[in-house]
C-alpha cells in the first residue's frame, strides 16, 4: 500500500455520512457500495436509476489550431469524422500497438475534450504531451476543477429533464450538449459504462453537493438511488465493456481485446502497423466471455483450463446479478476462443467447468 | 448491528445454537455485513466430518471469498440446502433462515470454549 495520502472527492463526507462503504481506488478513497448493496443498487440502475460519484476519473482539455489533426494522431478514431458535440470511444496505443488507455473524445464548438481512466491521468498526460511535437496543441490536466457525475437507467434522463432547459430529445446517444443543470453550467454527455441510457454530467467542482443532491432529491420519487464502484463494475461487464488493467492493458493490442470497433485503420496513428501485423497474422490469444457450468465465483487471475491444461487467465469474474450467471471475461489461446469451447476454471484449486459463451452478456438498451 | 443472544461465537464470526443434542452454525450479523452481498456458499456434504477451528466451507461475497471455520467438531447431519439458489439469506436472516449446517458434536466439551454474546460483542464494539 502506498504511503500517499488517498485522495477524496468533494462527495466524501456525504458518501460517509450516508452510510457509503469507502475504499482505496486508483489512489481515490470511493465509495464501493451504499448500505443498499451492489447487487440492488445494480438492479435499481437497470430498472429506475442510479448516480455515480466518478469524479476520480481525469479529463484533459485539447486546444490549438492541431487539435484535430493532434487527436487523430494520438488516438485509434478518425477525429475528421467527429461533429461539433459528437462523442465518441477511443483507444491511445503504444508504438508496439498495447494500449495506454481507453478513452471518450469529445468534439465541442472551440476545443477538444478527453474523458480518461483515473488509474491512468499521469501516465495519459505524460504519453500525450510527449506526442505533440510538430502539432500547434495544448494538452491541460483540467481534472481537479471539473467534476464527473454520472446519471444513469431507463429513468435517468426523465429526473435529468426535470432539472434542465436544454431538451434532452435534441441530444442524442453519443453526442454532447452544453446547458445549466440544476442551476450549473454543465457538459451534458449522453453516453455512459452500464449499458443503459442516461447521461455523464461535467461541471465546476466546487458545486458537486450541490448537483449530487439536487438530482438525487428530484430522482427519488423515481427510483434514484446512489451507487458504488462495485455495481459500477457488475454493470459495465454485461454489456462487455472493458475495464483497464483487467480486458485491456499494455499486455494486449485492441485486436486480442476485441476492440476492432474502436479503430479506424485507414488512418495513420500510433501502433497503428502493429496491430495491422497484429490483425493480419492473426492474434495469439483472445478475449472470450464465459459462464460457469459448475457454479462457484471466478475471479480475477483464477487459471483457465482447456481439457486440465492451464492456458489462460480470467480478468474479470462476478455474479451477474441482471443475467443470473456466474460469469466472466478471460484470456485463452485463440484456437480455444470459439463460443461453445468447454473450458475450466481453477477456483481455489478446484477445476470447475464452464463455457465460452457470446458477448455481450447483456444487450444495451440503447442501441 | 445484531449479537444473538441464543448463540456463542467464535473470533472468526461463526456462531453456534444448541439444537437437542445438535449443533447449529452460521455467520454473525458481523460477517454478513462485512462481506456485503453473498452469491454463493459452498458447504460439506452429510455425513462429513468437520473438526474445530478447521475449515469446513467457504462463503463467497461480490467481492471477495471468505473461509468458514468449524466452531466444533463432529459430523455433518443436515445442510441447509435452500442457500444454494437463494445465498442472500444469510444476509438478510444471519441467525435463522441462514443457518449453514447442523452437526452432531464429538467433543461437547468444545462449547465452553466458545465466545459468551458479551464477549463477541466487546471484541466488535
Amino acid at each position: 500500500m502506498s504511503e500517499e495520502m488517498l485522495k477524496r472527492t468533494n462527495l466524501y463526507e456525504w458518501h460517509v455520512a450516508h452510510g457509503g462503504r469507502m475504499v482505496p481506488f486508483a489512489g481515490w478513497e470511493m465509495p464501493v457500495q451504499y448500505p443498499t448493496g451492489p447487487t440492488e443498487e445494480h438492479h435499481t440502475t437497470r430498472n429506475a436509476a442510479g448516480l455515480f460519484d466518478i469524479d476520480h476519473m481525469a479529463q484533459f482539455s485539447v486546444s490549438g489550431a492541431d487539435a484535430e489533426a493532434y487527436l487523430n494522431h494520438v488516438s485509434t478514431w478518425d477525429t475528421t469524422l467527429m461533429q461539433i458535440n459528437d462523442a465518441h470511444y477511443a483507444l491511445l496505443c503504444y508504438d508496439d500497438g498495447t494500449i495506454v488507455d481507453d478513452i471518450y473524445l469529445y468534439r465541442l464548438p472551440n476545443r477538444w475534450f478527453v474523458a480518461l481512466n483515473a488509474s491512468n491521468r499521469e501516465k495519459d498526460l505524460k504519453w500525450m504531451q510527449s506526442h505533440t511535437d510538430g502539432f500547434d496543441v495544448t494538452v491541460t490536466d483540467v481534472s481537479d476543477e471539473t467534476y464527473m457525475m454520472a446519471l444513469q437507467g431507463p429513468k435517468a434522463i426523465e429526473i435529468l429533464q426535470k432539472v434542465t432547459d436544454v431538451s434532452m430529445a435534441s441530444v442524442p446517444r453519443f453526442t454532447v450538449a452544453e446547458g445549466d443543470v440544476a442551476g450549473i453550467p454543465t457538459l451534458i454527455s449522453r453516453t455512459g459504462y452500464t449499458g443503459e441510457d442516461g447521461v455523464e454530467l461535467f461541471f465546476d467542482a466546487t458545486r458537486a453537493v450541490e448537483m449530487w443532491e439536487t438530482l438525487l432529491k428530484v430522482g427519488e420519487p423515481l427510483g434514484l438511488k446512489p451507487v458504488g464502484l462495485a455495481a459500477r463494475d457488475s454493470l459495465r461487464f454485461e454489456p462487455s465493456f472493458p475495464l483497464y488493467g483487467h480486458e485491456i492493458s499494455a499486455d494486449v493490442t485492441p485486436i486480442e481485446a476485441r476492440l476492432g470497433w474502436a479503430l479506424k485503420l485507414n488512418k495513420p496513428f500510433i501502433g497503428r502497423d502493429a496491430i495491422l501485423k497484429v490483425k493480419l497474422e492473426g492474434p495469439k490469444k483472445l478475449l472470450v466471455g464465459f459462464e460457469m457450468v459448475d457454479k462457484g465465483v471466478p475471479r480475477e487471475h483464477y487459471p483457465v483450463a482447456v481439457n486440465g491444461e492451464i492456458v489462460g487467465e480470467v480478468v474479470t469474474g462476478i455474479f451477474a446479478p441482471t443475467v443470473g450467471k456466474f460469469a466472466g471475461h478471460a484470456y485463452v489461446p485463440a484456437k480455444y476462443a470459439k463460443v461453445g469451447t468447454k473450458i475450466q476454471i481453477e477456483i481455489r484449486g478446484k477445476l470447475k467447468e464452464a463455457v465460452i459463451i457470446r458477448r455481450p452478456f447483456y444487450r444495451p438498451a440503447y442501441k | 448491528m445484531k449479537v444473538d443472544q441464543n448463540v456463542k461465537y467464535m473470533e472468526s464470526h461463526e456462531w453456534a445454537r444448541k439444537d437437542g443434542d445438535l449443533i447449529v452454525v452460521g455467520i454473525s450479523d458481523h460477517a454478513q455485513d462485512s462481506l456485503s452481498d453473498i452469491v454463493y456458499v459452498e458447504l460439506p456434504a452429510v455425513g462429513d466430518t468437520v473438526a474445530k477451528g478447521k475449515v469446513f466451507g467457504v462463503v463467497e461475497s461480490v467481492k471477495a471469498a471468505s473461509d468458514l471455520y468449524a466452531p466444533m467438531s463432529g459430523e455433518v447431519v443436515a445442510v441447509n440446502e435452500a442457500l444454494e439458489d437463494t445465498p442472500e439469506v444469510i444476509n438478510s436472516d444471519p441467525f435463522g433462515e441462514g443457518w449453514m449446517i447442523k452437526i452432531a458434536p464429538s467433543n461437547p466439551a468444545e462449547w465452553d470454549e466458545l465466545l459468551s454474546p458479551d464477549a463477541y460483542a466487546a471484541a466488535n464494539a
